[in-house]
């Protein structure tokens, strides 16, 4: 691996939350951006800014403020078409978040296109929120899910995949970058392949976009779903992208104000795309701290980022490998994205992550969502470190030691 | 943290004292806690009102299993109507340390199925109001 090119001590700077320190006196260590990502100032002046001198709803009222506001609004949009290459920024959604905007698309289009027995294939590495919207499409209409498997690997089986796409599915929804296991789909890949069977896509980048150079039109993608809050950006917000024939050939999602061209009492004439679907007052303030979000990123290059993650995930493999009773679910770093789910000999997660807090350092603990993931990995729960692209090589030393402390406590 | 890790909380962690399932029994009750898959299961059996013998089972946190533990060894004796009356300040007292809103549920988890099998109550019944 090349050297890192990011000046990690700039970009620390530019987090003040890194700088805070715990009850227990130490520095934090935060190891839990795959939850979510802290905020870095340029995100947090945007919002305050916008709150102390912008303020106003937007896509009506003439007076100044009103302008502004919509302006704002629509050039974040464009920061964050521009982020994935988007060809235009229109085919950015907004939505609260990936959870909304695979929501979106399971009661907006699946609704429209899909009928009994239709089939959806799925991984078996998904996230809840690209698991839960099509059961429930199941039990309301009869589709059929099939899951790809995972190999012993800890990767995508593609041969089982091409099997699958024999059945004609309609729709392959999957994720771009698992957030347990940390591996990295070949999605340029299962996607050429999905339209040579017929079938649409949807990109679960909720943990890709963060941390990976990604091209919506590269990948050849149908939808991207993705949140603000896990790439520096804020909670609240996120986004739906999908290629422009298909959202204006779908119907409205949630019916409200701003969605509309006309209404009369007993029936309406919806908005054009992207209003269609984003009903009501949205989110201004979160939206323009995502467009500072995706700016910022851009700014440092997400090849960059990418490179920075990898060295650390080869880093904290090698680290962890060293100790006795360590297991690292998740494939060999050249497939995997910065994450480390492990489990611990005679020790339950819950137990390491409050030792580790005792030191410090912030992990999660649990199935992350991930509960069927779990079960096929042969375990209940997992401790799961992530790194992002302010940690440090010294902090994942710290999360070694903090190992330690625990194997002392439980002896 | 060396509090809350005391030494009884690890030793019943490693080393259960009523870990089991008991058969037959006239209590039995499972439940899980959604938020960290933990599990824990009880049977109980009554003489007379009062508990006779008692076990419990599943996986868990140190806080849930040693809870666990300590909770079934003390209502060995008790009359019924003293375990239905149990609350979480007993589970606390057993456990000896304070504990923050998330490992609490961890800690409670064993009253709630306890009082739930206690009381006889149906799956969708139980709720936290249980161990408040």
């Amino acid at each position: 691996m090349p050297k890192t090119p990011l000046d990690i001590g700039l970009i620390r700077a530019d987090f003040p939350i890194l700088n805070r320190e715990l009850a227990s006196g130490k520095k934090l260590v935060y190891l839990d951006s795959t939850a979510t990502a802290q905020k870095p100032i340029a995100v947090i002046n945007a919002m305050d800014e916008f709150y102390r001198l912008n303020n106003a709803n937007i896509h009506r009222g003439i007076h100044t403020l009103a302008e502004e506001s919509t302006a704002m609004y629509e050039k974040a949009r464009q920061q964050i078409a521009d982020f994935i290459n988007a060809s235009a920024a229109r085919e950015v959604i907004y939505t609260r978040n990936t959870t909304e905007s695979i929501n979106l698309v399971a009661y907006t289009w699946a609704r429209a296109n899909l009928k009994a027995g239709d089939v959806i294939i799925l991984t078996e590495m998904e996230h809840h929120s690209n698991l839960v919207p099509w059961q429930i499409l199941t039990a309301e209409r009869g589709v059929r899910l099939e899951f790809v498997p995972v190999t012993d690997d800890y990767l995508f089986d593609m041969d089982a995949y091409r099997e699958l796409l024999k059945l004609e599915p309609k729709l392959i929804s999957f994720t771009h970058m698992s957030n347990v296991l940390g591996t990295i789909n070949p999605a340029k890949e299962i996607i050429r392949l999905a339209h040579e069977a017929g079938a649409l896509t949807l990109v679960d980048g909720a943990q890709s976009v963060p941390h990976l150079p990604v091209d919506v039109q590269d990948l050849d993608a149908d939808f991207m779903a993705f949140s603000a809050h896990k790439m520096v950006g804020p909670t609240g917000i996120g986004a739906l992208y999908g290629k422009m024939d298909l959202l204006q050939s779908m119907p409205p999602f949630l019916g409200g104000g701003d969605m509309i061209r006309t209404v009369h009492l007993r029936e309406f004439v919806a908005n054009e795309v992207p209003y269609k679907f984003e009903a009501g007052t949205p989110a201004i303030a979160e939206a323009i701290g995502f467009g500072a979000a995706a700016a910022y990123l851009q700014n440092i290059g997400m090849d960059a980022v990418a490179a920075h993650e990898h060295e650390m995930t080869e880093y904290v493999l090698e680290r962890l490998a060293e100790i006795p009773g360590i297991k690292v679910f998740g494939p060999e770093a050249e497939h995997k994205g910065a994450v480390a789910s492990f489990e611990m000999d005679g020790v339950h997660p819950h137990d390491v992550a409050q030792i580790l807090d005792s030191e410090g350092i912030a992990v999660r603990a649990g199935h992350h969502c991930a509960q069927p993931l779990h079960e096929m990995c042969g375990v209940q729960s997992t401790t799961r470190a992530s790194f992002y692209l302010y940690n440090t090589k010294e902090e994942v030393d710290a999360l070694v030691e903090g190992i330690y402390k625990v194997k002392k406590i439980f002896g | 943290m060396d509090d809350l890790y005391r030494q009884i909380i690890i030793e019943r962690y490693k080393t259960p004292h009523y870990r089991g399932h008991l058969d037959p029994h006239d209590i039995f009750f499972e439940d899980d806690n959604p938020t960290c898959g933990d599990h824990i299961e009880i049977t109980v059996q009554v003489e007379d009102g009062v508990v006779k013998s008692a076990a419990f089972d599943g996986h868990g946190c140190s806080i849930s299993q040693a809870a666990a533990d300590l909770l079934i060894e003390s209502i060995h004796g008790k009359p019924l109507d003293e375990v239905k009356a149990l609350t979480k300040d007993d589970v606390i007292e057993l456990l000896g340390i304070e504990l923050g809103p998330v490992r609490l549920k961890c800690a409670l988890l064993s009253l709630k199925v306890l009082k739930a099998g206690a009381y006889g109550l149906g799956k969708e019944e139980v709720s936290d109001a249980l161990v408040e």
